[in-house]
């Protein structure tokens, strides 16, 4: 199970957080902040696993991340995710990013917060993986996006 | 209308949108908050807009709001109206906010049931999968309940994408409504074959988090879950699997057998890094649960430890921390052949990283032995010193508490060194741990009787010292240990070289700075070194020493007098009273030092830490009963303040102790004696009560800690300390002359409180080991209790309630709630028929006394609801037979089937349903001819005894929705008329691996003619179903044909292949010529003449089994496809690409299942008279009429219906439902077969193929 993604630049500002277990705003900001120290602390060639931390998680979670660029992409999961599968998922996320934005970059995440997130509802839903192959995703947030479309279009007619 | 949208709309392009949000905020770095509370009331102006435009792009911004931590609960209600609109822009909007800020306490969710429902069926299949994926996030038990029933039906959903979604939110619902679990089991179940490989893969994923939860109700998918791992290509699907197998194996070690083979071929073969290193893990898990038995898998260790090696020297830095990661579960059972690997993990502890360097941290725990505890330790300790942040530090520091303490302190041979090692961790600066190595110097002191003196003399020690760890603001976490050094003196004061001085430094005003709770220990403990040194001190013939010490108490006493804290306070006055008293005996000249010391007088021993939970309730004590009756409800508001000052009342208990007679009281006594002598917590302080215990009748219930007396820790007349010293002597008498005199070095070096940094090596070390110079008093706990009983489990845990036995029939009351005027749409789904058929005749499963409330309720409106169900399905064309069987007689056995089954069902059919299991797994993983054959008659021949015991319960499983609905209606008519069954039958079906439903096992108490049998007349011979399908001198093919039930134009094919030659044959692909009827399932994007990739590669000599599934459109003929297989064959120097064609044969057996069919069933089915009829003679038969039936069985998939003498009918459906009858009979050598199907075409092609099977024989 996944239990968070969070994604964040390298200053810490949010820029993405989904959370599959409810906690309230403050708690969630503070895990954000904790993950952030966490993560940012590490050199760029040590390994993207990383345990601990005190508010999400504890002896069986663990976080995941990749940093690209300007940001962190972080999964934190528990013991039945394979580690290097969801290194792998995380590449599948910002790939899909990048062919829906067409060569994304933080600006992107930043202005169009709710597409992401449609994205990342075709791949992980409940805190579990839905899908994982990129052109099935981009086929249905196409799909959505086009209906979203013709909708707006449809209402200014 | 349409001008107000317009007007909306442009209303909306002056309102601010996302963008136009979050660029306001980035340019207002300053002054963000006041910018976005602004923002925040435009919001809530827009948000009492009539426009439902303009209330989604409010909505929105509020999400995007939340993430920076605002707080939108307040919205709630306007995100519920946002999703409710009919557009799908808006409705995604509102489902995404509700999905980041709805929880269980949002009370606004009870709004949205009607609305979610109202999505999941919307025809818009974008609608239905945004309601999912919103209610995946946001989930209650009361939604989970509510709409169970329609996300099951999702579940067979047309479109793939609403499938996978309905079977991944479905964990969800089973976790906040585990009732839905059994009833949605099945079609889980169904899923996990989807043709969709992302339903599938879904599928998977629920099962697995399921499973590894609660793997025992899931081990009899294991082969289900073994034919998806050798089949599937998907390396998610893959890696969940063996994941999940890695859970299966500890509780079926013969699985693990099973697995290894295509473990190990994975292992070679992938390249996909995350599945070879989930296959390592899952070998490893193989291997700890094969460990006990099986020595000869140290290749597959080998194995595993190479390719970790491999992944820990790997300069990816993930590659490592799995590697060592994978090292740390090898080493539990497999410690030596880690133990190898030292210098890389240790080398590991120098990583620059820190995740790494806590993994090699792990593996050290495993790899101490007492000859290298020692140096590791030493190492360690160097860390120590060079760690820079105290995270890192402290994690040091309770790894070696660990390392050290493991397993009873195993490893340490000397403790004096242990002791050493824990002062000098008070030295490290800002550890949080002072608690954690002030119980390690307790529980050292306490449980090892003879480092006392060392440990006394450290401890004095630390208290002299004792500014030196309170000196700095930051030690505050160490002071912990003061508490044991004072506690340690005290206790055990008889050893102290010098008690007056450290009475002296326990009593200085600085102590009062400390923590109440180390104040309180040390008073306490002052005490009892007052009542030591009073004892030395008496017996000189100057009693002024005496004096001054009470005067010293006397001087100390009323600082301590005056603390803040209530619990120094109230010691130190009741200890300043006594010391006072005793002086005043003093000045007198009484001897008082004996009385004083009487005051501490026994020793206390450890207890463990379970012990109060395992002291078991005496024999007639009952827990729940009222020692007093509770005061009525109605006098309790008024009186209950009065009753806890006022006496007991008298009028509620009195009545009963009259009662009570004098052998009841003695009885009772008895029973509190016993507990009392249980009850490691009952309070044994004085010697004399002692006394009175050991007197008593229940005195062997005491328990009696095992001294272990090879090392006589007390010999008379000798004190503790000469006893030590002289047990090291001899030791060293034994040891070599020239190791003795380092051996001393070293003791002397310990003495000094250093004996980490000798410099010994490790054969000193190992000289110690035999020594045994100490003994660990072992803790206390009741008897008969274990302390390795797994109770910890947190109650907690939300998936304890999803701890449910799935392979048990459903039950009647187990049916998801659905809303009565939905109840026409629900039929059209085939397992809720099943669901609701079973429920008449199963037994109910344990319930929930919530359960079993509603059970009642629901009763009645359920059996109402049956037989309505029952009518429509009458409109099933395929159901018609069994309908009709059912008719009347279905609502009859219900009570009383319920009520012979309770009591009979539960164990019989986890028999039949483990020995289904134990089939599979006795199986050969690779089943080649003969051994399959073997096997096949090894259970037939176990059969009847099976079948006996298994008594009259149906057997479970309940594997396709149609068959189980079939399966199970008769199973109710079946146990009243009490009919046979067949042996055969059974081992047919299990041959197919549990690919169809299964056999009812059937005996009922009276003896069945064919089990009766069957032991006396000779063993079959062996039969296989699989034959050659093509041969070279690199290769052979053998292949078997099986229907698939749940889609009725689909076969399995299933090949053995096996290397013949000495190379490598790699790359193998399966394709054949698809014709107009029949064509071979090749995944998604690929072209019609395109081959399947063969999921493995062979080694030489080894074979495998792959599947490959057909579509066919007709079934009444045989076919034959013309196909190809094209591998390489790669020698050690050189690679050629070989071919080989093969002729796929599907006969009109292949088509058949055999399915069971119940004599007064077969009989309707004859007289329907829908039926044609054909008939058939055998000449020359010469087999007895057993294996004849056998055979016909085995080989064309039917199953016999009743059989008297040398007469049986026998019955087969195909895959396409047609039904085939058959009446067997024989007179000498010859066999007359009379059949009937209602297609003539199919019945004279299986005749022809049966008459076939005969002749070549």
């Amino acid at each position: 199970m996944i239990k968070a993604i969070l994604i964040f630049n390298n200053h810490g500002k949010p820029r993405l957080s989904k959370f599959y277990e409810h906690y309230n705003e403050d708690t969630e900001q503070q895990i954000i902040r904790e993950t952030f120290h966490l993560v940012s602390k590490r050199d760029e060639n040590v390994c993207n696993f990383l345990e601990g931390g005190m508010l999400i998680g504890g002896s069986d979670y663990k976080l995941i991340y990749r940093h690209y660029a300007t940001l962190y992409f972080v999964f934190c999961v528990d013991s039945s995710e394979s580690e290097l599968g969801i290194l792998d998922l995380i590449q599948v996320f910002v790939e899909t990013l990048d062919k829906c934005f067409e060569n994304v970059c933080e600006l992107d995440l930043i202005f169009h917060v709710d597409k992401v997130h449609n994205i990342l509802a075709e791949m992980v839903m409940g805190g579990m993986v839905l899908e994982t192959n990129m052109n099935e995703i981009i086929t249905q947030v196409d799909a959505q996006n086009k209906m979203e479309k013709s909708e707006v279009t449809s209402v200014l007619a | 209308m349409a001008l107000k949208i317009v007007k909306g709309s442009i209303d909306r392009m002056f309102d601010k949108n996302l963008q136009d949000l979050v660029r306001g905020i980035r340019n207002h770095k300053e002054d963000e908050a006041k910018y976005i509370s602004t923002c925040i009331d435009e919001i809530k102006q827009e948000l009492k807009q009539d426009n439902i435009a303009v209330k989604a792009n409010a909505v929105c911004k509020l999400t995007y709001l939340q993430m920076l931590g605002y707080d939108v609960s307040w919205a709630a209600f306007n995100i519920v109206e946002v999703m409710s609109s009919s557009k799908f822009t808006y409705k995604r909007i509102g489902y995404l906010a509700a999905s980041q800020c709805f929880h269980e306490s949002t009370d606004v969710i009870m709004l949205t049931t009607n609305q979610i429902r109202k999505d999941l069926s919307s025809p818009n299949q974008y609608d239905t999968g945004v309601a999912l994926t919103g209610l995946s996030c946001f989930v209650t038990p009361d939604l989970a309940r509510d709409l169970a029933n329609d996300i099951m039906t999702l579940m067979s959903h047309t479109k793939p994408y609403i499938r996978k979604k309905a079977v991944l939110i479905m964990y969800k619902v089973f976790l906040k409504y585990p009732e839905s679990l059994r009833p949605a089991f099945p079609r889980l179940k169904e899923k996990l074959e989807d043709p969709d490989p992302g339903v599938q893969s879904a599928a998977v994923n629920v099962i697995c988090e399921l499973a590894r939860r609660n793997p025992k109700n899931y081990l009899s998918l294991a082969p289900l879950f073994f034919k998806l791992m050798t089949s599937s290509t998907n390396n998610w699907v893959l890696i969940k699997i063996i994941k999940l197998f890695g859970a299966l194996t500890p509780l079926e070690p013969r699985l693990g057998k099973k697995l290894i083979e295509p473990l190990t071929n994975l292992i070679h073969s992938t390249s996909a890094m995350s599945l070879l290193y989930e296959c390592v893990n899952t070998v490893i898990a193989v291997l700890i649960s094969l460990s006990s038995g099986m020595p000869n898998h140290s290749a597959s260790i080998q194995l595993c430890v190479q390719k970790l090696r491999i992944l820990i020297e790997d300069s990816d830095q993930n590659l490592k921390y799995l590697g060592l990661l994978a090292m740390s579960k090898i080493l539990k059972t497999h410690p030596k052949s880690v133990q190898s690997h030292k210098d890389l993990i240790l080398q590991c502890l120098d990583d620059k990283d820190e995740s790494i360097r806590l993994r090699a941290l792990d593996l050290l725990y495993g790899m101490v032995s007492k000859k290298n505890l020692m140096e590791i330790v030493k190492k360690l300790m160097l860390h120590v010193d060079k760690a820079e942040g105290t995270t890192y530090r402290d994690e040091l520091l309770t790894k070696i508490i660990d390392i050290c303490s493991q397993s009873n302190y195993q490893y340490i041979t000397n403790f004096e060194w242990y002791i050493s090692i824990l002062v000098e961790l008070t030295r490290l600066e800002g550890t949080r741990h002072g608690h954690l190595i002030a119980s390690q110097m307790l529980d050292v002191a306490i449980r090892v009787k003879a480092i006392r003196v060392f440990a006394v003399a450290q401890m004095a020690t630390l208290l002299d010292n004792a500014h030196l760890l309170t000196g700095n603001v930051q030690r505050k976490g160490i002071c912990e240990v003061l508490y044991a050094a004072a506690w340690i003196c005290g206790e055990f004061s008889e050893h102290l070289d010098n008690p007056t001085q450290t009475l002296e430094a326990m009593l200085r005003p600085k102590v009062a700075t400390l923590p109440g709770h180390i104040q309180a220990v040390y008073v306490q403990n002052a005490a009892k070194l007052f009542a030591t040194v009073l004892k030395s001190q008496e017996g000189n013939t100057d009693s002024t020493a005496a004096q001054e010490t009470s005067q010293l108490m006397i001087d100390r006493l009323p600082l301590f007098v005056q603390s803040a804290n209530l619990e120094v306070q109230e010691r130190a006055s009741c200890i300043l009273q006594l010391v006072k008293y005793i002086q005043k005996l003093q000045q007198k000249d009484v001897e008082i030092a004996e009385e004083v010391i009487a005051l501490f007088a026994g020793e206390l021993n450890p207890v463990a830490p379970k012990a109060q939970k395992k002291v078991p309730v005496p024999e007639g004590l009952d827990l729940d009963a009222w020692i007093n009756e509770p005061p009525s409800e109605s006098e309790s508001e008024d009186e209950q303040p009065r009753a806890i000052f006022a006496k007991e009342e008298p009028k509620h208990s009195r009545p009963r102790h009259t009662e009570v007679d004098e052998k009841e009281l003695a009885k009772r006594r008895e029973a509190r004696k016993q507990e009392q002598a249980n009850n490691p917590f009952y309070i044994k302080s004085s010697p004399s009560s002692q006394k009175v215990y050991q007197e008593a009748p229940g005195v062997e219930h005491i328990p009696v800690v095992q001294i272990d007396l090879s090392v006589p820790l007390k010999v008379p007349g000798l004190p503790m300390s000469d006893q030590y010293v002289k047990l090291e002597e001899e030791r060293r008498q034994k040891d070599r002359a020239d190791k003795k005199k380092k051996e001393k070095k070293k003791r002397k070096e310990k003495r000094s409180g250093r004996g980490k940094r000798h410099d010994s090596g490790p054969e000193s070390e190992e000289d110690i080991t035999p020594a045994h110079m100490v003994d660990i008093v072992t803790e206390e706990m009741p008897e008969n209790a274990l302390p390795s009983d797994d109770d910890d489990k947190d109650p907690n845990d939300p998936h304890k309630a999803l701890d449910i036995d799935l392979d048990k029939p459903l039950a009647d009351s187990e049916k998801l709630p659905v809303r009565s005027h939905r109840a026409a749409e629900v039929l059209k789904s085939p397992a809720q028929d099943g669901d609701a058929e079973s429920a008449a005749s199963q037994e109910p499963k344990k319930k929930s006394s919530k359960e079993k409330r509603e059970k009642k309720k629901d009763k009645d409106r359920d059996r109402k609801k049956s037989k309505e169900d029952k009518k429509k399905k009458k409109k099933h064309k395929h159901e018609e037979k069994g309908e009709d069987l059912l008719g009347g007689q279905a609502e009859e056995p219900v009570v009383q089937s319920e009520a012979t089954s309770e009591v009979a069902a539960p164990p019989t059919s986890t028999t039949a349903e483990v020995s289904d299991l134990d089939f599979w797994l006795s199986n050969a993983p690779v089943p080649s001819n003969t051994q399959e054959a073997a096997t096949v008659v090894a259970a037939a021949e176990a059969a009847p005894t099976s079948e006996v015991a298994s008594g009259t319960a149906p057997d479970s499983e309940p594997d396709e929705p149609k068959d189980t609905e079939t399966e199970e209606t008769k199973s109710s008519k079946h146990k009243k008329k009490k009919q046979k069954k067949e042996k055969e039958e059974k081992e047919k079906k299990k041959k197919k691996k549990h690919h169809h439903h299964h056999h009812h096992s059937d005996g009922g108490g009276e003896e069945s003619v064919q089990n009766g049998t069957v032991e006396e007349e000779e063993p079959l011979p062996p039969m296989s179903n699989y034959c050659l399908l093509a041969e070279n001198s690199y290769i052979k093919m053998v292949n078997d044909i099986q229907g698939n039930l749940q889609d009725g134009s689909q076969v399995v094919v299933s090949v053995i292949f096996e290397n013949k030659c000495d190379s490598f044959l790699k790359s193998m692909e399966f394709n054949v010529l698809d014709s107009l009827n029949s064509k071979l399932q090749r995944p998604e994007g690929s072209g019609p003449h395109d081959g399947l990739t063969v999921p493995f590669q062979l080694p030489p000599g080894v074979s495998n089994e792959a599947r490959f599934v057909f579509t066919m459109q007709s079934i009444i003929t045989p076919q034959k496809l013309k196909g190809t297989l094209t591998f390489i064959v790669k020698n050690e120097d050189s690679s050629t690409h070989e071919k080989l064609d093969f002729k796929l044969h599907f006969t009109c057996t292949s088509y058949l299942i055999s399915t069971p069919c119940y004599s007064d069933a077969f009989a309707k089915l004859l007289e329907s008279g829908d039926l044609k009829c054909s008939s058939v003679k055998l000449e020359g038969v010469v087999m007895p009429f057993h294996h004849l039936l056998a055979r016909i069985c085995f080989r064309h998939h039917f199953s016999v219906v009743e059989r008297i003498d040398s007469c049986a009918s026998m019955y087969s459906r195909s895959i396409q439902d047609h039904h085939v009858c058959l009446l067997v009979k024989t007179s000498g050598q010859t066999v007359s077969i009379d059949a009937k199907c209602d297609e003539p075409t199919l019945l004279g092609n299986v005749l022809d193929e049966i008459k076939q099977t005969f002749s070549q024989c």
